[in-house]
């Protein structure tokens, strides 16, 4: 590996994350007819919107070194309060959804400064974070709210024709917009390069005379944000408010940040491969109820295989120099 | 002891033994109880059997604790375990897969000591996984043990093809619902446990080696400390104590429930060890402090149970808890009372340079204290 140029090593994790999804595509479609219909994808994208959203805020988290537990509950409580103020209180959607946002934001934003003021374990704040959001979204409702407002039901039937009888829907189109929004954030910001230097090496980031803190801050409330749209769009795509939505989501979204050949360690990644690895697990789990012999499980010893072998892959792409930290 | 001393310094000049916070936080529940829940140190004997709010915490604790044991060593090293939650589901399938009639055999099932190894065999089988991979591939410990914990319920599931098994073996059924002298036997397994990881982590050198490990691994190679095996074996034993904490709690439901068994008890084991006085970072730590962290979680649980509270509260405490001793241990959150005669604000919220001031006041304050 050594040999390899530098900017090739860098781009091999992503690489793999590509090669998977072609592999799992074409496997797909070679064993299924209409795998890879552009129906079937449209329903990948729609279906993994919400997982999407969080994963890609949990990539922000996990760029500048972090990690945040609290996406699942997060999205829990955003749509369990926006079912309660809508349908309890008849506040109207327009008012909700802002607030709700809001609400995520400030949540993530009050764990990045603990974790930055008193330099607490982001494993242990958000570990405490995910108890609260969940906590609070139980003690509003236990059960589920069913949405029956016009604006939320305008937005699940939404489509944008893609001619013939296809259509994103509303979901989708979030999910794609905050791929964009994540990759320009990421990529030609300096609040993106500031994540990915402190990811890099905290102290150096704070030698260099980087905003340090508020970068810290910032991906965590960037995160709260991401979830709380997440369970926005989830209450878009169940059409109620549930406070137990979302149980173990961070798994999934820091699972699929891993396939998608982002460094636990931080440092080092794509938003990109963060979509590309939300859509890989997508396809397991098409993969698996077309295949009708096979039972649900395998999903899970699939997606821990991958796991696997993508941090096999990470080990042998990482620096020496960088392997004691 | 040099560890102990420094904790306890570290909060007052007094030197305190580092149990004492979690013991005050136990105390003060249970005082509670004490004035406001009537009859809850009652216990009563029926049948032989002690029976009694307090020895419900010690029985519903046992899992959890028995799974805090392994985890401390584990978080002692600098790691943390997240597939113990899976690894119990898996212990549970293994054993009543084969106490099934229809089992591993295909008549009778097997007999109870195989039952009971199986399953053991198995989750030290999952831990050297998991040190395979922290110690050998030098992955970290997070991500490493997420693996198993992703695939490992699909494991059990598949395992006991995604039903609940249920076991009628009523000598199994001992183990977590049986009465030894009067006390629960999963508490006395509890106390076995306790009992061989603190002699064999502090009678021997090798509590030492694990801390060391924990400071810092390259100097404890250097040193010659036997770092890939010390990491090996702290996940092997945690998969273990995750084995027996799979098997009490099969047993004491007299089923394998895969879905349920153990869900989201990763986190409140790495809560009763960090509650009790372990720090997260590795270096050192306090096995009794994570027993009895594991009962602060179950007594504040019980507390809520049984004052009516809606259980959903016990969340939102939990997360509390959390926060509270997480400042508790954090050297800046005590830096700022210490010298809280000095003026705040610009330490903390100036410009960037004026961190690494403050990160590098603490360090001498802190151990000023020693």
């Amino acid at each position: 590996m050594a040999r390899l140029p530098k900017l090739q090593t860098q781009f091999i994790p992503i690489l793999a994350t590509l090669a998977t999804f072609l592999l799992l595509g074409l496997m797909g479609s070679l064993r299924y007819t209409g795998f890879l219909s552009p129906g079937v994808f449209l329903n990948l994208v729609d279906d993994n919107a919400f997982l999407g959203i969080a994963a890609i805020g949990m990539t922000f988290v996990i760029l500048s070194g972090g990690i945040d537990l609290s996406v699942g509950s997060v999205i829990g409580l955003t749509s369990i309060v926006s079912a309660t103020l809508v349908e309890k209180h008849h506040v109207p959607p327009g008012v909700v959804i802002p607030l709700v946002l809001a609400l995520g934001t400030l949540l993530g934003a009050g764990m990045g400064a603990l974790i930055r003021f008193f330099e607490l374990a982001p494993f242990l704040v958000t570990l405490a974070g995910m108890f609260l959001a969940r906590g609070i979204a139980l003690m509003i409702s236990l059960e589920s709210i069913q949405l029956t407002n016009p604006f939320y039901q305008a937005v699940s039937a939404f489509r944008v024709p893609l001619g013939g009888a296809l259509g994103l829907p509303a979901n989708g189109l979030v999910f794609l917009g905050v791929l964009g929004f994540g990759i320009y954030l990421a990529s030609y910001t300096r609040f993106g390069r500031n994540t990915y230097a402190l990811g890099g090496s905290d102290s150096s980031a704070l030698l260099m005379g980087l905003p340090v803190g508020r970068t810290k801050i910032g991906v965590y409330a960037l995160s709260g944000f991401c979830s709380a749209l997440a369970g926005v769009v989830y209450t878009f795509y169940t059409s109620s408010g549930n406070a137990s939505a979302a149980g173990g989501l961070e798994l999934d979204a820091i699972a699929a940040v891993v396939i998608g050949g982002t460094l636990l360690s931080g440092g080092s990644g794509y938003i990109l491969g963060t979509w590309l690895g939300v859509l890989i697990l997508g396809m397991i789990q098409t993969a698996i109820s077309f295949e009708n012999t096979l039972s649900s499980w395998w999903t899970k010893i699939i997606i821990g295989g991958l796991l696997f072998a993508f941090i096999v892959i990470q080990r042998s792409v990482i620096r020496p120099s960088s392997k004691t930290a | 002891m040099k560890n102990s001393g420094r904790k306890g310094s570290s909060f007052s000049s007094v030197s305190l033994s580092p149990l004492l916070w979690p013991l005050v936080a136990l105390g003060l529940i249970l005082l509670f109880n004490f004035i406001f829940t009537a009859g809850f140190f009652q216990v009563r004997l029926q049948d032989g059997h002690l029976y009694g709010s307090v020895v419900d915490i010690l029985t519903r604790s046992s899992p959890v604790m028995l799974l805090s044991l392994g985890m401390t060593l584990v978080i002692a090293t600098g790691g943390v375990d997240l597939s113990v939650g899976a690894i119990t589901a898996i212990a549970g399938a293994i054993a009543a897969v084969s106490l099934q009639s229809s089992g591993l055999t295909g008549s009778g099932g097997v007999a109870l000591p195989l039952a009971i190894a199986l399953p053991l065999l198995a989750s030290i089988a999952c831990g050297l996984w998991n040190g395979f991979l922290v110690a050998f591939l030098g992955v970290q410990p997070i991500v490493a043990t997420l693996v198993l914990m992703v695939a490992g319920r699909g494991i059990a599931q598949l395992i006991t093809h995604g039903q609940i098994i249920s076991i009628s073996n009523s000598a199994y059924h001992f183990i977590g619902g049986g009465y030894f002298l009067g006390f629960p036997f999963s508490v006395t397994l509890v106390i076995g446990v306790l009992a061989v990881v603190i002699g064999f982590s502090r009678k021997t050198a090798m509590g030492l080696f694990i801390e060391a490990v924990g400071n810092n691994p390259v100097a404890s190679r250097y040193a010659g400390v036997n770092t890939v095996g010390v990491k090996l074996l702290v996940y092997a034993v945690s998969g273990l104590c995750a084995g027996l904490a799979g098997l009490v709690i099969s047993s004491d439901i007299s089923a394998a429930d895969v879905n349920n068994s153990g869900l989201y008890l990763e986190l409140d084991a790495i809560l009763a060890v960090v509650i009790g006085g372990t720090v997260l970072s590795g270096g050192r730590f306090q096995l009794m402090g994570s027993i009895i962290g594991a009962l602060i979680i179950q007594a504040l649980a019980t507390t809520i149970n049984t004052r009516g509270v809606p259980v959903q509260l016990t969340l939102v405490i939990k997360a509390m808890v959390v926060l509270a001793v997480c400042l508790l241990q954090s050297p800046s959150f005590r830096a700022r009372f210490r010298q809280s005669t000095k003026p705040r604000l610009p330490r903390i919220t100036g410009a960037e340079g004026v961190t690494l001031k403050a990160q590098s006041d603490s360090g001498p304050s802190g151990s000023g204290g020693l």
